[in-house]
C-alpha cells in the first residue's frame, strides 16, 4: 500500500504537469498556425537561453507572481475563493506607496512601516469581504470582485484630488532616496537588479508552509477546507477560521507590489503593473495551492511571460499568443490531475483486489 | 482516509476555479479587437515589404497594436507614409494587457541593439521607459507619443511628440452646439486622468462659445484604471444615460469604448448623433453607426510620427518637447459623411481664432 502510495503521488506530481505542458504546446502550437506564423519561430523565441537581463525580470516577476498565488492559495485551501487578489494589492500598493512617499519616518523604518501598511491595507480589504460572508451570507467571490472594482475607483478619486500631476497623469510623491532599495545585481548594471524585496516571496513561502503544515491553525484551515461540518463537530470555529484567513490572504496579497515599489518604481502611477491578482489566480491552480507548486508556476509563466517580449520583434507574432498558452497550462493541469488521478484509482483497485486474490487463495 | 477527502474537495474547487480564471481572463481581454488585428499583421504588413535605404524605424505599439483603428493605427499610418516617402524600413513591436515595466524596457533596447534609429513608443506609458533605455544609446533618437519626461535631467535625444487635444475638442464642441437641437450635449471619457480631462475641457469651452447656455452632461466609464479604454459595454451605459437626459450630441475620448457610444446612438435613433475621436472614425464606423456620425476629433499620430522619422533621415532629429497644435496640423476634425458641411464656415472660423491666438483653450475642465 505504502509503495503505491508514493508511486501514486510521485505519478501525480511528475505525469500530470507533464501531460499539461505537452497539451498546451500542442495547442499553442495549432493557435500560432492559424494565426497565420511560424510555429517553429514560436518556440523558437520562447525557448531562447535567456540573456542575463531575461533572467532578472524573470526572477523579479516570479516573485511577485508567487506572492499572488499564495494570497490566493490560502483561500482555495478552506474552500474561499478570493477573486479580489487583483483588488487588495492595487489598493495596498497605493497606500503603501503614499505612506512611504510621505517619509514620517527615517530611512530604512520608513519600509518596515511601509510593508505593514500595505499588509493591513490588504487584509482589511479582504477582511470586509469575509466579514460580509460570515455575517451576511454574502459570497466571497461577488463580494471581492466588488471590492476590486470599488478599489480601482477609490485610487482614481485619490489620485486625481491628491496626487502629484506626472505628465499627463497622476502618480503619488515619490519615496525619499534614502528608503528605496535597489537590489543584488548578478551581472552588468544594464542588465538590472535582482530586487531586494524578492525576498518577501521566500519568506512568505516558508512561513505559509510551516503555519498550514504544522499549525494547529494550519490544521483547522486544511479540516475546514475538506469538510466543514466535519470540522465544526470536532470544534473548530468556522466563522472566525473564515474571517482570519481572508485577512491573511489579503495582507500577503498587500505584499504583492512592494518588491517593485522599493525595486524600481519608488511611486504609485503609470509603471504601476496590473493583472498581478487574476493571474496569481492561475498561478494558484496551476501549483495546486502548495507553496512548492505555486513556486514551479510563478516561473514557469514569468519565462513565459519574458521570452514572448520579443515575439513581435523577431517573429511577427503578438506577444499576447502567450496568454492563451497560460490558459490552456492552467485549463490542462486541472483535466490531467483528474485523468492520472483516475488511472492512479483503477490502478490501486486492481492492485488490491490482486492482493485480495492471493490471499484468499492462501 | 484525509488526502482522499481533500483530494475531493480540491476537485471540486478547482471546477469552479477554472470557471472563474477562465472568466476573469475573458473580462481582463474583452476590448481588444484580436479578430480585426488579423486582417492588417498579415502580408500587407509595410515592415515585411519593406527594403529602403532610408532610416530603420522601430515603432513600439501600446497594447491593442495594429489594428485597434484608433491610436495605434494612426502611428502605423505615420509609418506607412516614411515607407513610401522616405524609403524607410521598420520593426514592430506590442504591448501586452498588464505587462511588466520591465518588458517595455526590454522591447525599446532590443530595438536599439539591432541599431534601429528612431525608435518610437506609441502612448504615454513608454514615457518612463524611454527615460531608462535613452541614456544608454546616446547615438539613437528616441520620441514617445504623449510623452513626458520624468525627471529633470533632460535627455538630448527624446522627443516628447504632444497633442492640443483641447483645441481639437474645442472644435467639435462648436459642432455639436450648432448641430444639437435640444440645447443638451453630453462627453464619455473613457478614464478620468489628465489627459481626458484636456478633452473635455476643450469640448465644453467650444461647446459653450457657441451657445453660452448649453447644458453638458460629462461622464467617464473608469475613474482610474486604463480597461475604460477598452470597454465598449460600459461606453454604451454612459452614452445611453446621456441620450436619455436628452442629450442629443455625445463626444467620446473612451478609445475602443467608443463603439458603445457609436451602438448607443443608433439605439437612441434619428436625429442623435456621436462624435468620434482620434482618427475619422466615419470610415471604420459600421454602415449602421455611420448615419450617426457627426465629426471625429482628429490627433494625427500619423503627422508626429512621420515627422520623427524625417527629421532624423534629414539628420536633424527633433528633441524636447513638441507639441502638435492646430497651427502645426497636429488636431483637427473630419468632414467624412457630409454631416458638417452646413456648419463648416463656423467651425473654421473658431479654428482661425485659435491660430491667431485670439482664442485661448483651457486645458482643464471647469477652467
Amino acid at each position: 500500500m505504502s509503495s503505491s502510495k508514493i508511486l501514486r503521488t510521485l505519478a501525480q506530481a511528475i505525469l500530470a504537469p507533464l501531460i499539461a505542458l505537452i497539451v498546451s504546446v500542442i495547442v499553442t502550437s495549432i493557435v500560432v498556425s492559424i494565426a497565420g506564423a511560424s510555429i517553429g519561430d514560436f518556440w523558437d523565441v520562447i525557448f531562447t537561453v535567456p540573456t542575463h537581463r531575461n533572467w532578472v525580470n524573470i526572477t523579479n516577476q516570479s516573485s511577485m507572481l508567487f506572492l499572488a498565488a499564495l494570497a490566493a492559495a490560502i483561500g482555495f485551501r478552506m474552500n474561499l475563493f478570493n477573486i479580489g487578489v487583483e483588488g487588495q494589492y492595487t489598493l495596498a500598493a497605493f497606500a503603501a506607496a503614499a505612506f512611504a512617499g510621505a517619509g514620517w519616518l527615517p530611512g530604512k523604518l520608513n519600509i518596515v512601516g511601509a510593508l505593514l501598511v500595505a499588509m493591513a491595507v490588504g487584509a482589511i480589504w479582504a477582511g470586509i469581504a469575509g466579514v460580509l460572508k460570515v455575517t451576511r451570507g454574502v459570497s466571497e467571490v461577488i463580494s471581492t470582485i466588488m471590492l476590486n472594482a470599488i478599489a480601482g475607483t477609490m485610487i482614481g478619486y485619490l489620485l486625481n484630488n491628491y496626487g502629484n500631476q506626472y505628465g499627463q497623469g497622476r502618480r503619488t510623491t515619490p519615496i525619499p532616496g534614502s528608503s528605496q532599495l535597489s537590489g543584488w545585481t548578478p551581472w552588468s548594471a544594464g542588465d538590472g537588479p535582482i530586487w531586494t524585496l524578492t525576498i518577501l516571496a521566500v519568506l512568505a513561502g516558508v512561513t505559509m508552509s510551516i503555519v498550514i503544515n504544522r499549525t494547529r491553525f494550519g490544521f483547522d484551515l486544511r479540516a475546514t477546507g475538506m469538510n466543514e461540518d466535519a470540522a465544526v463537530a470536532s470544534g473548530v470555529k468556522v466563522k472566525r477560521m473564515v474571517v482570519i484567513s481572508m485577512l491573511i490572504s489579503g495582507a500577503i496579497a498587500g505584499l504583492v507590489w512592494m518588491p517593485a515599489l522599493f525595486g524600481a518604481a519608488d511611486y504609485y502611477g503609470p509603471p504601476f503593473q496590473r493583472a498581478l491578482g487574476f493571474t496569481g489566480i492561475a498561478v494558484a491552480l496551476l501549483g495546486r495551492n502548495r507553496p512548492l507548486g505555486i513556486f514551479f508556476g510563478a516561473v514557469l509563466f514569468a519565462w513565459l511571460s519574458e521570452q514572448a517580449n520579443p515575439l513581435s520583434l523577431v517573429a511577427d507574432i503578438s506577444p499576447s499568443v502567450v496568454q492563451v498558452t497560460q490558459g490552456v497550462v492552467v485549463l490542462a493541469v486541472v483535466i490531467a490531475y483528474e485523468v492520472v488521478r483516475r488511472w492512479m484509482a483503477a490502478y490501486e483497485q486492481r492492485e488490491l483486489k490482486q492482493a485480495l486474490g492471493t490471499e484468499v487463495r492462501a | 482516509m484525509l488526502p482522499n477527502i481533500e483530494e475531493g474537495i480540491l476537485r471540486r474547487l478547482s471546477k469552479i476555479a477554472v470557471v472563474a480564471v477562465v472568466a476573469s481572463l475573458a473580462l481582463t481581454g474583452c476590448g481588444k479587437n484580436d479578430d480585426k488585428k488579423g486582417s492588417s499583421s498579415g502580408s500587407n504588413d509595410v515592415c515585411k515589404s519593406a527594403k529602403g535605404d532610408g532610416p530603420k524605424v522601430g515603432l513600439a505599439y501600446d497594447v491593442g497594436g495594429r489594428g485597434d483603428q484608433s491610436f495605434n493605427d494612426s502611428a502605423y499610418a505615420g509609418l506607412k507614409k516614411a515607407v513610401e516617402d522616405l524609403k524607410a524600413t521598420c520593426v514592430e513591436g506590442e504591448a501586452s494587457d498588464g505587462e511588466a515595466e520591465s518588458a517595455r524596457e526590454d522591447r525599446l533596447k532590443n530595438m536599439a541593439d539591432q541599431g534601429l534609429n528612431p525608435i518610437i513608443g506609441v502612448g504615454f506609458a513608454y514615457s518612463d521607459a524611454v527615460n531608462a533605455v535613452a541614456p544608454n544609446y546616446p547615438k539613437i533618437n528616441f520620441g514617445v507619443i504623449d510623452g513626458f519626461d520624468p525627471d529633470d535631467k533632460p535627455n538630448a535625444n527624446v522627443a516628447y511628440l504632444g497633442f492640443a487635444e483641447n483645441e481639437g475638442s474645442y472644435l467639435v464642441g462648436v459642432a455639436a452646439a450648432l448641430k444639437s437641437k435640444a440645447g443638451n450635449i453630453g462627453f464619455v471619457g473613457g478614464v478620468h486622468n489628465d489627459l481626458i480631462k484636456k478633452f473635455e475641457a476643450g469640448y465644453v469651452a467650444g461647446a459653450k462659445s457657441v451657445k453660452p447656455g448649453i447644458k453638458i452632461q460629462i461622464k467617464y466609464i473608469q475613474e482610474s484604471d486604463l480597461k475604460g479604454f477598452g470597454d465598449p459595454a460600459g461606453g454604451k451605459a454612459a452614452a445611453t444615460a446621456e441620450y436619455d437626459a436628452g442629450a442629443d450630441v455625445v463626444y467620446h475620448a473612451a478609445g475602443a469604448s467608443g463603439s458603445g457610444v457609436f451602438d448607443a446612438s443608433v439605439d437612441a435613433g434619428d436625429g442623435k448623433w456621436a462624435i468620434g475621436v482620434d482618427s475619422d472614425q466615419y470610415l471604420t464606423a459600421s454602415k449602421t453607426q455611420q448615419p450617426h456620425i457627426l465629426t471625429s476629433m482628429l490627433k494625427r499620430v500619423d503627422v508626429a510620427t512621420f515627422n520623427m522619422i524625417k527629421s532624423v533621415a534629414d539628420s536633424s532629429p527633433l528633441t524636447s518637447y513638441q507639441t502638435y497644435d492646430l497651427a502645426h496640423d497636429g488636431v483637427g476634425y473630419s468632414t467624412s459623411g457630409g454631416f458638417v458641411d452646413d456648419i463648416k464656415a463656423q467651425i473654421d472660423e473658431a479654428a482661425s481664432k485659435i491660430k491667431s491666438g485670439e482664442v485661448k483653450v483651457p486645458v482643464k475642465p471647469g477652467a
